[in-house]
């Protein structure tokens, strides 16, 4: 994150023009005055504790009902991969079923247990401090980087890493620079491989472009990277060597199904995450702009820079119900199930104060993103001038 | 306390799911498990429901059938029990009133509901058969030590009387009860726990003299009279100085019996079981009051309105947060004892074990974090 935010603010010269006029050129949203936006937080404040107070019974039946379910399909899936060496087809389908199961134990489960949307039950086990899920990422280093920053600094450049991952180029605040031809190319690696991009998160290593830079990592950095190969190391035995081997002769089949899997839940997660953030109509932030930001203004800021998809319930359920990315942000830390419900009071508040709310088909949302990622990895005229002004310099 | 020759197959076993959790990693093969039978789990020590059965119109007894990790009581010793209600946890600490010597490997607990418990209330009204119960193991000092006491001394007060039951069951199995003199208290003859049962002991074995005091009942003795007193104690038991002695009850009861067996210079003999109020008292305005950090071991004064963040913080601890502003969860620290006011809701929480985000709460009254 320091990175990132120093290099944003030392630019210099032209680079520094270039930032301003971006800041200018960022959309403007109908705004709201100080008192205009505290008086929207606390509506909001009233939607939050109504829910805290109606918390119940249903809702821990709920989550205990949909982790048994993750359980149970894991279960399904693996049986039917190995039913996939008699009958193939059914290597297709477990590996789905696998990947499901995988998609709601990061998502409905861990993403929002993790969040301390269940720790009310004051359960031993459902708890954000004791859980861990199937991907790659430290329960606690996801929680840092997760949770503190992305959900504080929401849409930030320069303190939200969720920006671009440190290897996209998701804003016009940062200058163009050769390297973001690969936007498209890199984009596509993230998804294939997004468990990792989300495992080495907190680790600062995306920020790193050179041998050097490898070596001057800081201690805690290095310890943090050697948990995160700890669980991968892990968790690849698991699922490309155990279960494989468990097949005997049939282990290449069993081992692509598993691979199918993990990347099926890396391309869905990878998808649902970035629809959150970078649709058309999403607004990012600077720095200064969230100085003394009240709690009502940043109430305002996580509506204005998040996106829902619209849906049916198995798109929601499929989603951790980050199709209702602006409930979440607004309130991450209660129950996912009741997120649904609260968006249409939210959408009624929005309304009255003539505030946007984002809410588009995945198709709309995800094209919008794909666009932005191939149009900011391509410079302008003015880009290109600098560039080469630079390079003849 | 499990027998030696268990130890070659339990680590046979122990290796085996050690292999099976890779297979499961990052869960256990517990959280598996736990889909076919709650009570197969390792990673969390769970009860099962098997039969509720009523001692008196507000006292019940529930027969728990502990899961895997289970390990046999010793008498008097007490274990915590966590009941849902509406969806969330409270977790309370209750005795066991069955002997160790059981042959279906169930334990009973006997819970009186007792004036604004809710927990106990559900335990009594709403708990059946069937039901799973998040447990702890037992624990406790209070309990009969493995050589016989010589002639021992119970006094017991209401559901006091439940590690009492305990010793009395376990001495009666192992065909060892001594010369006892039991001393019991309760408001009327229809409140006595385990009433029929201990009648029944005192007419079987004449070594065990059975004293029931009513504390309520109409007669001719004034009500107060009856309450514990010396007179009571050296006519029902004159060698009560030469005993060793097990008392549980009220916390009045037990603290004029500590002090009593105190000046006569034999509280080494005697032994008791209190449990502390278990919820500290919620106070409606906000109140002033000491905040003990138990991990460092500072304690700092608080006007009840600054958060136990920045208090921490003001000693020159530092606890690990992050947003400062109730959204990450950073700051997440235990409720050891006390109360303490969510900053944004005012709502209190005084469950002791609760976990607090330090950040956006402040102490209500005296309170007590693991920070
Ligand atoms: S520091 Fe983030 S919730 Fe307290």
């Amino acid at each position: 994150m320091t990175a990132t935010r120093t290099s944003l603010k030392n630019l210099k010269g032209e680079n520094a023009a270039i930032y301003a006029k971006a800041k200018k050129a960022m959309p403007k949203a109908p705004r709201l005055t100080k008192e205009q936006a505290d008086a929207f937080g606390r509506e909001l404040d009233a939607l939050r504790e109504g829910v805290l107070a109606s918390r119940g019974a249903a809702d821990a039946a709920y989550i205990r009902r949909i982790i048994a379910l993750q359980r149970k399909l894991e279960v399904a899936g693996r049986a039917t991969i190995y039913a996939g060496i008699v009958f193939p087809p059914a290597l297709v389908v477990g590996s789905l079923t696998l990947g499901a199961a995988k998609i709601l134990d990061n998502m409905e489960v861990g993403h929002n247990i993790m969040h301390g949307q269940w720790d009310w039950m004051r359960d031993p086990v459902i708890h954000s401090s004791k859980w861990d899920w199937d991907t790659a990422a430290p329960a606690d280093q996801w929680k840092h980087s997760h949770n503190v920053e992305h959900h504080t600094w929401t849409n930030v450049v320069g303190m939200d890493k969720d920006v671009g991952y440190g290897i996209l180029r998701m804003t016009e605040q940062e200058p163009w620079q050769p390297r973001h031809l690969l936007n498209p190319l890199n984009n596509a690696l993230l998804a294939t491989f997004f468990q990792y991009g989300v495992g080495v998160h907190d680790t600062g290593i995306a920020e790193v472009r050179s041998l050097k830079g490898l070596r001057k990592l800081s201690p805690a950095n290095k310890a943090k990277l050697k948990a995160v190969w700890n669980k991968v190391k892990k968790q690849s035995l698991k699922d490309y060597v155990l279960f494989p081997a468990l097949a005997g002769p049939f282990f290449a089949p069993v081992l692509a199904a598993n691979i199918g899997a993990n990347l099926t839940r890396n391309l869905w997660t990878y998808m649902i995450i970035f629809c959150g953030h970078f649709p058309d109509g999403v607004e990012q932030f600077t720095a200064e702009s969230v100085k003394n930001e009240s709690r009502g203004q940043w109430y305002l800021r996580q509506l204005l820079g998040s996106a829902n998809i619209k849906g049916g319930k198995a798109l929601h359920l499929a989603s951790g119900h980050l199709s209702f990315q602006i409930e979440h942000h607004l309130f991450p830390d209660l129950p996912s199930n009741r997120y649904p419900a609260l968006s249409k009071e939210v959408q009624k508040i929005c309304a009255k104060y003539g505030l946007p709310y984002n809410s588009a088909s995945l198709a709309r949302q995800f094209g919008t993103t794909l666009k932005r990622v191939v149009k900011l990895g391509l410079p302008t005229k003015q880009d290109l001038k600098r560039t080469f002004a630079a390079a003849m310099a | 306390m499990q027998p030696q020759s268990q130890a070659g197959p339990r680590t046979l076993l122990s290796r085996f799911t050690a292999l099976t959790d890779a297979f499961a990693y990052p869960l256990r093969t517990s959280h598996y498990l736990e889909l076919v039978n709650p009570l197969w789990t390792t990673h969390a020590l769970q009860a099962k429901v098997v039969s509720v059965w009523d001692e008196t119109a507000d006292a019940r007894t529930i027969t728990l059938k502990p899961g895997r990790n289970w390990r046999s009581h010793r008498p008097g010793q007490h274990l915590r029990v966590g009941v849902p209600i509406g969806g969330m946890h409270y977790t309370r600490t209750y005795s066991i009133s069955s002997a160790p010597e059981s042959e279906d490997e169930t334990f009973t607990i006997t819970v009186k509901a007792i004036g604004g418990g809710r927990m106990s209330h559900h335990l009594v009204r709403n708990i059946k058969p069937g039901d799973y119960l998040p447990i702890g193991v037992p624990q406790g000092d209070f309990y009969l030590p493995d050589a016989n006491p010589v002639e021992p001394l119970f006094i017991s007060a209401g559901s006091g009387i439940t590690p009492i039951m305990s010793m009395l069951r376990s001495m009666v199995a192992q065909e060892r009860l001594p010369h006892v003199t039991h001393i019991h208290y309760a408001p009327h003859t229809y409140d006595v726990i385990f009433g029929q049962e201990l009648q029944a002991l005192a007419a079987k074995h004449p070594r065990y003299q059975l004293h029931l005091i009513y504390t309520r009942e109409p007669g001719e003795t004034a009500s107060q009279k009856r309450h514990f007193n010396p007179e009571i104690l050296n006519s029902l038991c004159p060698d009560w100085g030469t005993r060793d002695t097990w008392a549980c009850g009220p916390q009045g009861l037990l603290d004029t019996v500590e002090a009593h067996w105190h000046q006569a210079g034999v509280a080494r003999q005697l032994r008791t079981e209190r449990f502390r109020a278990q919820v500290a008292a919620a106070p409606k305005e906000v109140t002033a009051g000491t905040v003990r950090f138990t991990a460092s071991g500072v304690t700092a004064a608080s006007d009840g309105v600054i958060n136990l963040l920045r208090l921490a913080e003001d000693q020159g601890l530092n606890p690990p947060h992050g947003c400062r502003m109730g959204i990450c969860h950073g700051c997440d620290a235990k409720l050891t004892a006390g109360c303490v006011r969510d900053l944004r809701t005012n709502a209190l929480l005084n469950e002791p074990g609760a976990i607090v985000q330090i950040c956006v709460c402040a102490a209500a009254g005296d309170a007590e974090l693991e920070v």
